[in-house]
């Protein structure tokens, strides 16, 4: 039995449905539907320039289903992303800055297009962190390969790595400039403009810290 | 002829052919920006120049310019199995005929140079007021020196604002019109291009049946206005109606065999892309290609003129004459007000640009309304629906004509106020297109909104699309 999800109520439109014309002398006459379109270009005509002379035309995302020009002059006028677009991946941060992936090598697993490469490096001896997690020495990401899938953030244990980004990939002069590496993903923001994420996290050696709460028992 | 018609000559060839060459020009523009207006898209506006901080745009204006630049540099390819003299030669006698034409349209009414100044006694001289009716005839007038006290006699040449203002008027424009056919022919035939060879087979047998069409269309308004000379023609529409009141159904015949003339959609059979790659100028490149293309806009100039010319009431508005306003119903006399010489030519001349400029645009809003005809729907429509209709309406024309002139002086008084019935209506008409133009302009516009999808939510937050400078 096929479950039946609800169905999204259609999105209005300006287009219009002709309904099919069946031909009669009037029509066949030609000259009447002539005079009929030529009315129809004209008043397109004089409405968009009366808006563009204006500055009266209707937005073109909030507004786009009103009649008149709704395109968008692209470099200059963008519409916005939606919320869970998938943009160019950030790395997010821990308080102190440094970079919340462990270096598990999830994301380089889950990753189909296979275009992150990490190296995972061990904590000097001494350091908190040492024996409960390592750290990506190098964390490279070929946006060239890349498919924009999500599987990497899906896959993150850490939520550390995120594509909320909200930046489309951006065209480059040559192929070096697409491998992103880790200082750079590091340097993206969110759209809210934090590195960090909204997600607790707990160190080692603070209370909440797996780890201590196994030391204890 | 002395200097000063030589100079006069200068100056209305410069004014005719410069009017001709820019809005050629305007009119590849014209027909971007309104073809973008039709269809709900901004258009072309991305040439720019740049001054520093300034940006010059102009509405992509200047999308023109740069085109005309990218003509000259362009590579001028040429078919090795071309035949060169005649390849070479095509897009001069597609533009020639086209420049050639302008010379007998008359774009504003014969000056009378003394009439320029004021009329009445001043100083010694004695101007007569400017007649209405016909042409100020070669004058002589008295003029007594005021020192000397020798009489003596000035002679006034009238200046006509037609280049060469020729007695066979209309009959030159045939002539020319038809030699647009031989430059289309050859351009197709020494291509060495299949495709270029049937564009030119197209064209050349289009434009024939449909000459047949716009000739013989014209000769019941020939017969109306009893001359071949456009100036004539246009002084007997100012003196009763326009020429679309007394010939209706030729107005719609030539405006139809105009466009098939100057090959446009619906026409455009010669060039259609999806079957014939660009016609009969397939193999042209640069700036000969761009000879092809002016030509073609410079023919929809030409051909508007001649339909404002003939059909429009050339530089005629309804009640201006050539003495000032008159409202007259027949012979009641409603409203009559003297206005200089100066003023009125000038007025004419602005006007015959005006029409023809309105014309113009109309013949773009045809363009991008209607689909191409099949070829042999052409052929139907040219000869068996233009070529008996345009007979029929010359038949109706004569029968009419005869009735009319043995119908008695009752009737032919009560015609002219029918003609000036439609003079008012024409004049009643543009007050009404005007103000209606500018009430619809300052018409508050409701917008539906439409705010779904985080999208939209986020424009909506941000108070609306973010506009770029690029908006004219």
């Amino acid at each position: 039995m096929a479950t039946t999800f609800p169905k999204k109520p259609a999105s209005p439109t300006n287009a219009k449905v002709v309904a099919h014309v069946e031909p009669t002398p009037l029509t066949q006459a030609y000259l009447p539907e002539i005079f009929k379109g030529l009315g129809v270009s004209m008043r397109h005509f004089f409405y968009n320039t009366r808006d563009m002379l204006r500055g009266t035309r209707p937005d073109p995302v909030t507004e786009r289903t009103d009649d008149g020009i709704t395109t968008i002059s692209y470099p200059e006028q963008k519409r916005p992303y939606p919320e869970r677009f998938r943009g160019v991946h950030r790395l997010t941060t821990r308080d102190d800055g440094s970079p919340r992936c462990v270096a598990c090598l999830c994301c380089s697993t889950a990753c189909p297009a296979q275009c992150i490469f990490i190296e995972p490096g061990e904590y000097p001896e001494g350091d908190p962190r040492r024996g409960y997690e390592r750290y990506p020495v190098k964390f490279v990401i070929d946006e060239l390969r890349c498919i924009f899938c999500g599987y990497c953030v899906e896959a993150c244990p850490c939520d550390a790595i995120r594509m909320d980004t909200g930046l489309h990939a951006v065209p480059y002069d040559s192929r070096e400039q697409f491998i992103y590496d880790k200082d750079l993903l590091l340097a993206f923001a969110s759209r809210t403009g934090t590195h960090e994420n909204e997600n607790p996290r707990h160190e080692p050696g603070e209370p909440g810290h797996p780890g201590i709460s196994r030391l204890s028992h | 002829m002395t200097g000063m018609d030589v100079l006069v000559a200068i100056l209305k060839i410069a004014l005719m052919v410069g009017f001709l060459f820019n809005v050629g020009g305007l009119l590849t523009w014209v027909d971007r920006r309104q073809s973008a207006m039709i269809q709900d898209r901004i258009g072309p506006n991305r040439a720019v120049i740049k001054i520093g901080n300034f940006e010059l745009r102009i509405a992509g204006l200047l999308h023109t310019a740069a085109d005309g630049v990218k003509f000259f540099f362009k590579e001028d390819f040429m078919p090795p199995n071309a035949d060169k003299l005649l390849f070479s030669m095509a897009p001069i006698l597609a533009m020639m005929p086209v420049l050639a034409l302008v010379a007998v349209i008359p774009m504003g009414d014969t000056i009378c140079p003394d009439f320029l100044r004021m009329t009445g006694e001043h100083g010694n001289v004695f101007y007569p007021a400017v007649q209405r009716f016909g042409v100020c005839p070669m004058m002589e007038i008295p003029v007594v020196d005021p020192v000397t006290h020798l009489r003596s006699v000035r002679i006034v040449h009238p200046i006509s604002l037609a280049v060469a203002p020729l007695n066979v008027g209309v009959l030159y424009v045939f002539a020319l019109a038809g030699q647009g056919i031989v430059g289309a022919a050859i351009a197709g035939w020494s291509s060495d291009n299949k495709f270029s060879l049937m564009g030119a087979l197209r064209a050349a047998s289009q434009m024939v049946s449909y000459e047949v069409a716009m000739g013989l269309s014209l000769i019941g308004a020939m017969m109306i206005y009893g001359t071949v000379r456009l100036d004539d023609m246009v002084r007997w529409q100012g003196d009763n109606a326009w020429g679309i009141f007394v010939q209706p159904l030729a107005f719609f015949l030539f405006f139809t065999a105009a466009v098939a003339e100057s090959k446009r959609i619906p026409f455009d059979l010669p060039e259609a892309e999806s079957e014939l790659v660009s016609g009969y100028f397939t193999e042209y490149s640069g700036m000969k290609f761009g000879m092809f293309y002016f030509a073609e806009y410079m023919e929809i100039v030409t051909s508007s003129m001649l339909l404002v010319t003939i059909f429009l009431g050339g530089w005629q508005l309804p009640f201006f004459h050539r003495d000032g306003i008159t409202i007259a119903f027949g012979d009641a006399l409603v409203f009559h007000s003297a206005l200089p010489h100066i003023w009125m030519t000038i007025l004419g001349v602005l006007v015959f640009f005006g029409k023809t400029l309105v014309v113009c645009s109309f013949q773009a809003f045809v363009r991008w309304s209607l689909p191409r005809f099949r070829y042999d729907q052409l052929m139907k429509l040219g000869w068996r629906v233009l070529l008996p209709a345009s007979l029929a309406n010359l038949f109706a024309t004569g029968v009419i004509y005869l009735a009319i002139d043995n119908a008695g002086p009752e009737f032919t008084s009560a015609l002219h106020v029918a003609a000036d019935v439609s003079q008012a209506v024409v004049a009643l008409a543009i007050t009404f297109l005007v103000i209606r133009g500018f009430v619809a302009f300052f018409a508050p516009r409701s917008k539906r909104r439409w705010v779904v999808g985080s999208a939209a939510r986020f424009a909506e937050a941000r108070g609306g699309t973010e506009t770029g400078p690029m908006q004219a």
